[in-house]
C-alpha cells in the first residue's frame, strides 16, 4: 500500500489539533467561570482582586496561561489553514444549496461564530488582561476587622502605593491589591460594551455546543453509552451554563448601577 | 392524462471540463408523477433529440439503487428531496405540478466535470485503489461459523459494506469532504477478520489518497450522513479516525 504523509500534514491530523486545542480552551471555561463568580460577591471586590493576584503571579497557573494563549492561536491559525483548504475543494459552488436540511446552522457556521469570539477574546483581554498587567487599573486597600469581618476599603492615590501585600496587624487583615473589581465595574457601564458580551457568549454557546461533541468525533469517541452523555454536557453544560454565567456578569454589573 | 405535471427545469449544461458551463431552461410536460426522476430526463432528451439538440449528459446505470451511478444535486440536495433514495428510485410524485427544479452536478475539485451533469468520479476508484482490499488468499467459502465473529460485528461491517460509492455525501458536504466513503470502505475491512494483516497499513494508505485528491476535511456537520442513500452512519467517520490515529501514533512498526 501506498506511502503515507506524516501525521500533521493530513487532514486528520490538522482536525486532531483542533480538537485537542479546542477541549482544553473548554476546560479552561469552567475553571474562568467558577473563578469569576466571585464576582458576585458583595464585598467590594476584596476575594476577586485577591484572585486576579493569586492568578497572574502563581507560575504553575501562568505556565497554563501561556498554554492557553498559544492553544487560541494554534486553533484560530488551523482553523484558518483547514478552512481555506475546504473552500478549495470545492471551487465551483451550488446555485442552490439546502444545508440546512441535511446539518445544523452552528455545524455549518463554526468559522464565522469562531471568528466573532475570537474578535471577543481580543476586546476582553484588551480591557482587562491588558490593563491590569500594565498598570492601568488603581489600587485598593481592604482592611477586614478579623473578630467582626467587617471590611472596609479605601482607594489609593495612583502613584503613591504599588505592589501586592496580605498580612494581619492587631486583629486586622489588610490587603492591598490592584483594583480589577473596580476596572470590571467601570468597563460594563458601557451599554455598548454589555451588549457585545452579550452577543459573543451567544456566540461561544452555539460555538461549542457543535464543537464539544465535534472534538470527541474527531477523537473517534462515539460510543453508544458515551456519546449521549458527551452530547448532553455540550448542550447544557458549555450550550447553556456555562454563556449564561458569563453573560450575567456583564449584565449584573450594567443594571446594579 | 390526468395527474401529469408540467415543469420548469433549471440544467446545469457544459461542453467538458475546459469550458464554462451555464444553466439553461428546460419545459418538462406531461410528465407522470410514477416516472423517476431519470425517465423523466429521458423524456426531455428525447425531445431534445428530436429537435436536434444536444441531449442532456447524465450518470446511471443500473436504476434500480444498487450501483451508485447516478448522481444530481436536485433543488440544493445531493439525489433530491427526499431520504435514503437514489436519484434513479426518486419519483416525480415528490415534486408538484409547476414547480422549478434546479438541477447541478456534484460540486467538488475532486470530483470535475465530465459533460453536463456527469462527474468524474474515479477519485474514489483511487481511494479504493490505494488500500481498499486484502492480500491475503480468503480461500473458498468457509464453513459456518469457522471463523469467529461476533454478529454484531459481522453486521456492522456489513453496514459499512452497504456504501455504493455514489459521492452524495461529498456533494452535501460544505467541505466536499469524502470522509463517509473513506470510513465506510475503511470500516468493511477494519471490522472483519479479513482485513485484519493490513489494517493499519490501509487507514493511512486511503487517507493520504483521500487527501491528494483534493477533497475537503471533515468538520462533523453530519450532512453527509443525513444524505447517504443507503444510510451509512457517522460512527464510521469516528471509527477511521481511531483506526487512523492508532496507526500514526500507536502502531510504529506500521508507520509508512
Ligand atoms: S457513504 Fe453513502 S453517500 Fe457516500 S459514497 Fe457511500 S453510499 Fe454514497
Ligand atoms: S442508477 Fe444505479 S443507483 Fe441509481
Amino acid at each position: 500500500m501506498n506511502k503515507s504523509k506524516p501525521l500533521l500534514s493530513s487532514t486528520l491530523g490538522k482536525k486532531l489539533i483542533m480538537s485537542l486545542t479546542g477541549l482544553f480552551l473548554c476546560t479552561f471555561l469552567i475553571v474562568h467561570l467558577i473563578g469569576n463568580l466571585q464576582l458576585f460577591y458583595n464585598d467590594q471586590g476584596k476575594a476577586f482582586n485577591d484572585y486576579a493576584h493569586f492568578m497572574t503571579h502563581f507560575t504553575p497557573i501562568k505556565v497554563v496561561s501561556y498554554l492557553l494563549y498559544t492553544s487560541i492561536v494554534i486553533h484560530a491559525v488551523y482553523a484558518l489553514v483547514i478552512t481555506i483548504h475546504n473552500k478549495k475543494a470545492r471551487p465551483i459552488g451550488y446555485a442552490v444549496y439546502r444545508g440546512s436540511a441535511n446539518s445544523a446552522w452552528n455545524s455549518r457556521n463554526m468559522g464565522l461564530l469562531g471568528t466573532v469570539l475570537l474578535v471577543f477574546i481580543v476586546t476582553h483581554m484588551s480591557n482587562f488582561w491588558w490593563k491590569y498587567h500594565n498598570d492601568a487599573v488603581p489600587y485598593i486597600e481592604y482592611r477586614t476587622n478579623l473578630a467582626t469581618h467587617e471590611t472596609t476599603a479605601t482607594e489609593l492615590i495612583a502613584g503613591e502605593y504599588t505592589g501586592y501585600v496580605k498580612y494581619v496587624d492587631n486583629d486586622f487583615e489588610i490587603l492591598k491589591a490592584k483594583d480589577l473589581y473596580k476596572q470590571v465595574q467601570f468597563a460594563f457601564q458601557n451599554w455598548i460594551l454589555v451588549a457585545f458580551y452579550v452577543i459573543a457568549m451567544g456566540a461561544l454557546s452555539f460555538h461549542l455546543i457543535h464543537g464539544f461533541k465535534s472534538a470527541f468525533q474527531t477523537l473517534g469517541w462515539d460510543h453508544k453509552k458515551y456519546a449521549p452523555i458527551i452530547r448532553f454536557i455540550g448542550i447544557w453544560l458549555f450550550g447553556v451554563v456555562i454563556p449564561i454565567g458569563f453573560a450575567a456578569m456583564p449584565l449584573y454589573f450594567y443594571f446594579s448601577n | 392524462m390526468s395527474g401529469n405535471m408540467n415543469l420548469t427545469l433549471k440544467v446545469w449544461r457544459q461542453k467538458n471540463n475546459k469550458t464554462r458551463g451555464k444553466f439553461v431552461t428546460y419545459n418538462a410536460n406531461g410528465i407522470s408523477p410514477d416516472m423517476s426522476f431519470l425517465e423523466m430526463l429521458d423524456v426531455v432528451n428525447e425531445d431534445l433529440v428530436r429537435k436536434g439538440e444536444d441531449p442532456i449528459h447524465f450518470d446511471h446505470d443500473c436504476r434500480e439503487g444498487i450501483c451508485g451511478m447516478c448522481s444530481l444535486h436536485i433543488n440544493g440536495r445531493p439525489h433530491g428531496p427526499n431520504q435514503l433514495t437514489t436519484t434513479c428510485q426518486l419519483h416525480m410524485r415528490s415534486f408538484h405540478d409547476g414547480q422549478t427544479i434546479v438541477i447541478e452536478p456534484w460540486r467538488a475539485a475532486a470530483f470535475p466535470v465530465i459533460k453536463d451533469l456527469a462527474v468524474d468520479r474515479t477519485a474514489f476508484d483511487r481511494i479504493q485503489q490505494a488500500g481498499g482490499y486484502v492480500n491475503v488468499n480468503t480461500g473458498g467459502v468457509p464453513d459456518a461459523n469457522s471463523i469467529p465473529i461476533p454478529k454484531a460485528v459481522s453486521d456492522e461491517a456489513f453496514e459499512s459494506a452497504t456504501c455504493i460509492g455514489c459521492g452524495a455525501c461529498v456533494a452535501a458536504c460544505k467541505n466536499s469532504s469524502a470522509m463517509l466513503f473513506v470510513s465506510a470502505k475503511v470500516s468493511q475491512y477494519a471490522l472483519l477478520p479479513q482485513g485484519q494483516t493490513e489494517r493499519y497499513s490501509r487507514a493511512q494508505a486511503m487517507v493520504n489518497q483521500m487527501d491528494a485528491e483534493g477533497f475537503g476535511s471533515c468538520t462533523n456537520t453530519g450532512a453527509c450522513e443525513a444524505e447517504c442513500p443507503v444510510g451509512i452512519k457517522l460512527t464510521n467517520i469516528a471509527r477511521l479516525n481511531r483506526e487512523y490515529f492508532t496507526a500514526k501514533l500507536f502502531k510504529e512498526e506500521e508507520v509508512h
